[in-house]
């Protein structure tokens, strides 16, 4: 019962530490004298009348919390409640054979990881693991999740930043070149966003390997985590998406670039082209900055088709392995993991859409 | 592919002649097919128009929308915009020949040697940026100064446009400034680099009375410094404080142009002399406004409407309504306070205001569509608000209400007999063919054709849209319609029908008004009584000619004060400048 004492303490550790340095996963952890002190001013802050601002921060970060709660207590009912006993899999995947097991061979495994106990003890005990930032253990490679998440999440965060970029850069060009031109040009680019948008990943990762990796050998094919192999599989997770954020975008532009304030810039002695980078195109990205926020968990998870197809590494090849043989604990890590990265995401469209458009902040 | 101008001729310089239009036409490419294709059409839209400006004057386009006065007016600065193309005898702009300017010379002109005011700085800013980074860009683009230097620039302008505290003003955006703050804003934008030719494209409309004359003033003020000024507007008022030249558009075409005193004092056109009888004033009270009008109903047969008997019952009483909202920073705001009124069978009483006088607000008390926090609403001497909805229920239809913008209230796929259709009662015409025949009655009572009511909104005019909103508001015969604001969109011509037509039904039906506006002159010409509000008090109230011709509050004259005049006939005033 102590992990369940320790519990809530933990959790509003972690809760004020995403609060103070937004919540970067390498301080998750929250221990150490660093964060104690940490603990001491925010409860110093707490005495202070709270403003609406710092309120509404508080509930977001409140909702955050849930969201992942949430996706933590589903990831645990699936391990608990799914046809197939844990102890057998477990031994299954230790000795490589299946067969069933006699209660004799199974009773140390279920002591040792706490089948046995009953499901609410099972159930805060893992809570209590994840605020402490204990996944559990791979059933097939005997080490923490934790660490095997660890191990290999640097190049999908990358390859998923890349691509979103890559997304962003090719959706801004087009729009700021053909958005609201002669009716051939915007119709043609409206085309193709939305052909762009509906290309299957794999297909179009598969088209590009084998025409600009095999034909004309322009990158690696075997991608490694270097720039060059990083170009292909980003365009492979980033064209689909960018059709998308055309697509979305393109609308809110052409409806910007008939307001008056446009009118007035050209008046000013501005530029077509200046018109639209520097007042339009601010006015017309907030649609694709809510999309962003779901493309980033979505991509995160979408890394797996790129990183199969360009043999590169990632967590993506660890979940189709893990999910393969039945490696439980490792799926609800990275469920858990896309989870966090959903809310964190979000998080971060909240903050943005206040930057671009300012008038949000009093409404 | 020269980026330079060439210097402006001597003999221009010499004249001072700031603009030279001779002939022009601009006409526009309609329909899907490209330029040139055989099924596209040209629609021309200024025709043969010549115009001239020199140094220190103002000249004014007057017309109504699609008069062709806001694309004469872009033309001049290179942007007529889409598929335009423009003809010239002459196109000579502050000493430049402009007909022949590629984009990157254009560019160079505007902002520089022209600059251009739009209406409604609350889009014509952009609403992300702080005003001071607009006024930046202007000297930016021109290549003035450095950051810091076009920065304090910029302060410096706000402040001569008389924006108190420009520091922290030029920090601010627009939307967190008043809406004369703002203009005062974009007008600096424009005249950043003090440029010799100011075009202004209805730059007071959409401003408080108030408002209007510090901004009116602010533009004679640069015409005194020898700043050439193109005033484009449709509110002959307006340009009556500051042209000295008048051109009236009619489709496309000057019909009349001269000396502004001349033309607003003695109209040679037809439509110039239609334009001026439609602006209603103290003079026009209880005389018909458009042509039709004094066609159907003669002034003699009018009742003269000052002489109505002071002791009609009340139909509407208000006593004592105060309503407070809480702001989003939680701080509690009372809009309305303590306001009394009483309305009686067949009157109209105005409420007049500027914008955030609560004027509105106390429209909807009036219409049990908010309950005040204290006081109360009377109808026919029975309770109004502070009762259940059920309990109203079966009054509802006595108290009707006529907006500004119809369109929204309009479910856009009914047409309008289906829109009429609805507001009538099922229980007073049982069968589909006296409903039917209800509608046709209401439409002819409002002057729209049978083949209106096929159509639907989108399809009607501005005019014959607000026509059809009254026959809605008529539909379920009420002893009182609220007009809230519901000529103010309209064209001077178009407003004057509609407000014969309102008067006429109020003595056809012997309906009350309610009638909220902004516009003194129609509040003069229609109310028999008018309530003067001012930041939630009831500031002043009376007979409309008391509170016109001896106003008793300090508030009541700075509003007439500010109100633009015609110069009226025989009674010439001071023409010119106010």
């Amino acid at each position: 019962m102590g992990t369940v004492d320790t519990s809530p303490g933990t959790g509003q550790e972690t809760k004020q530490e995403t609060e103070n340095d937004g919540g970067s996963s390498a301080s998750a952890r929250g221990t150490g004298p660093d964060a104690r002190q940490r603990r001491g001013a925010s409860r110093r802050a707490d005495k202070l009348p709270a403003s609406p601002g710092l309120r509404r921060a508080g509930g977001r970060l409140l909702t955050a919390l849930g969201v992942v709660w949430a996706a933590a207590t589903f990831t645990f009912l699936i391990q608990a409640l799914l046809p197939g006993d844990r102890a057998t899999l477990l031994l299954n995947q230790l000795t490589g054979q299946v067969q069933e097991r006699t209660a004799e061979e199974l009773a140390p495994i279920n002591a040792q990881y706490g089948f046995d106990d009953p499901l609410i003890v099972q159930y805060l005990r893992f809570l209590g693991d994840l605020a402490t930032g204990n996944l559990g253990e791979s059933y097939q490679l005997h080490k923490p999740v934790a660490s095997v998440i660890a191990d290999q999440i640097g190049p999908t965060i990358l390859l998923t930043v890349a691509s979103l970029i890559v997304a962003w850069l090719i959706s801004v060009v087009v729009i700021v070149g053909t958005a609201k031109r002669s009716r051939p040009v915007s119709a043609l680019a409206s085309g193709l966003e939305a052909v762009a948008a509906g290309l299957p990943q794999y297909w179009l990762g598969v088209i590009l390997l084998v025409v600009f990796a095999l034909n004309l050998g322009l990158f690696p094919v075997v991608g490694g985590t270097g720039f060059a192999g990083l170009v292909l599989p980003a365009l492979t997770l980033g064209i689909p998406l960018a059709g998308f954020l055309g697509q979305v975008t393109r609308t809110e532009f052409e409806k910007a670039m008939d307001q008056p304030f446009a009118l007035s810039a050209r008046m000013r002695g501005m530029g077509d082209t200046g018109v639209r980078v520097r007042h339009v195109l601010r006015h017309s990205v907030l649609p694709g900055v809510t999309l962003s926020g779901w493309a980033l968990g979505s991509l995160f998870s979408g890394a797996v088709i790129a990183e199969s197809i360009f043999s590169r590494p990632g967590l993506g090849k660890i979940l189709v392995t893990a999910v393969n043989s039945r490696d439980l604990p490792v799926v609800c890590g990275i469920v858990i993991l896309v989870a966090a990265i959903y809310v964190v995401a979000n998080l971060l469209v909240d903050l943005a859409y206040t930057l671009i458009d300012p008038r949000l902040k009093n409404s | 592919m020269t980026a330079t101008l060439e210097h402006p001729s001597a003999a221009a310089t010499a004249t001072r002649q700031l603009l030279n239009v001779r002939n022009l036409n601009v006409s526009f490419t309609a329909g899907r097919g490209r330029p040139g294709a055989p099924n596209t059409q040209r629609y021309h839209v200024v025709k043969d128009v010549s115009l001239s400006l020199a140094a220190g004057e103002c000249l004014a386009i007057v017309g109504e929308s699609g008069s062709g006065k806001s694309v004469t007016a872009r033309t001049l600065v290179g942007l007529p915009g889409g598929t335009a193309r423009v003809q010239a005898d002459a196109l000579e702009l502050a000493g430049h020949q402009v007909a022949e300017l590629g984009e990157r010379q254009w560019r160079q002109l505007r902002g520089r040697e022209i600059g251009f005011v739009l209406q409604d700085a609350l889009v014509s800013l952009d609403p992300l940026r702080p005003v001071g980074r607009e006024i930046e860009e202007a000297l930016r683009l021109h290549g003035w100064g450095n950051r810091r230097s076009r920065a304090a620039k910029a302060v410096e302008l706000l402040a001569s446009v008389g924006v108190p505290n420009p520091e922290i003003r030029a920090r601010q955006r627009p939307d967190e400034l008043s809406g004369g703050l703002r203009q005062r804003a974009l007008i600096a934008s424009a005249i950043a680099l003090d440029p010799k030719l100011v075009i202004a494209d209805e730059p007071t409309t959409a401003l408080d009375v108030t408002v209007q004359a510090q901004i009116l003033q602010l533009l004679a003020g640069m015409k005194d410094r020898g700043t050439g000024i193109v005033l484009i507007s449709h509110d002959l008022s307006v340009v009556a404080t500051l042209a000295d030249q008048v051109a009236v558009m009619q489709g496309g075409a000057i019909v009349e142009q001269g000396p502004a005193r001349r033309v607003l004092q003695d109209p040679q056109h037809e439509y110039t002399q239609a334009l001026l009888d439609a602006v209603p004033s103290a003079h026009t009270k209880g005389t018909p406004l458009s042509k039709d009008g004094r066609a159907r109903i003669t002034a003699t047969s009018r009742r003269i409407r000052t002489e109505r008997p002071a002791e009609a019952p009340p139909v509407l009483q208000a006593e004592g309504l105060t309503k407070s909202y809480k702001g989003p920073d939680g701080v509690q705001r009372t809009v309305v306070r303590d306001v009394s009124f009483e309305l009686g069978v067949g009157e109209t009483l105005g409420i007049v205001g500027e914008s955030g006088s609560g004027k509105s607000t106390t429209a909807r008390m009036a219409l049990a569509m908010l309950e005040p926090d204290a006081g109360r609403v009377l109808l026919d001497g029975g309770a109004w608000t502070g009762i259940s909805t059920a309990a109203r229920r079966s009054r509802r239809r006595l108290v009707t209400v006529v907006y500004q913008d119809p369109l929204s209230s309009f479910d856009p796929r009914w047409n309008a007999e289906r829109i009429l259709l609805d507001a009538i009662s099922r229980t007073d015409f049982p069968t589909e063919a006296e409903r039917t025949a209800r509608a046709a009655e209401l439409a002819g009572q409002v002057g729209l054709q049978t083949e209106h009511l096929a159509k639907h909104p989108l399809q009607l005019s501005g005019g014959q849209r607000q026509r059809l909103a009254i026959a809605r508001a008529l539909a379920p015969e009420p002893e009182v319609i609220v007009l809230d604001e519901a000529v103010s969109a309209l064209d001077v011509s178009v407003q004057a029908q509609v407000l014969d037509l309102l008067s006429d039904l109020q003595q056809e039906l012997g309906l009350s008004y309610l009638f909220i506006s902004h516009d003194l002159g129609v509040i003069h010409h229609m109310s028999d009584r008018v309530l003067v509000m001012k930041d939630g008090l009831a500031v002043e109230q009376g007979s409309a000619d008391q509170i016109f011709n001896s106003p008793r509050q300090p508030y009541t004259r700075e509003l007439l004060a500010s109100l633009p005049q015609l110069p009226s006939g025989a009674a010439a005033t001071e023409g010119g400048l106010a």
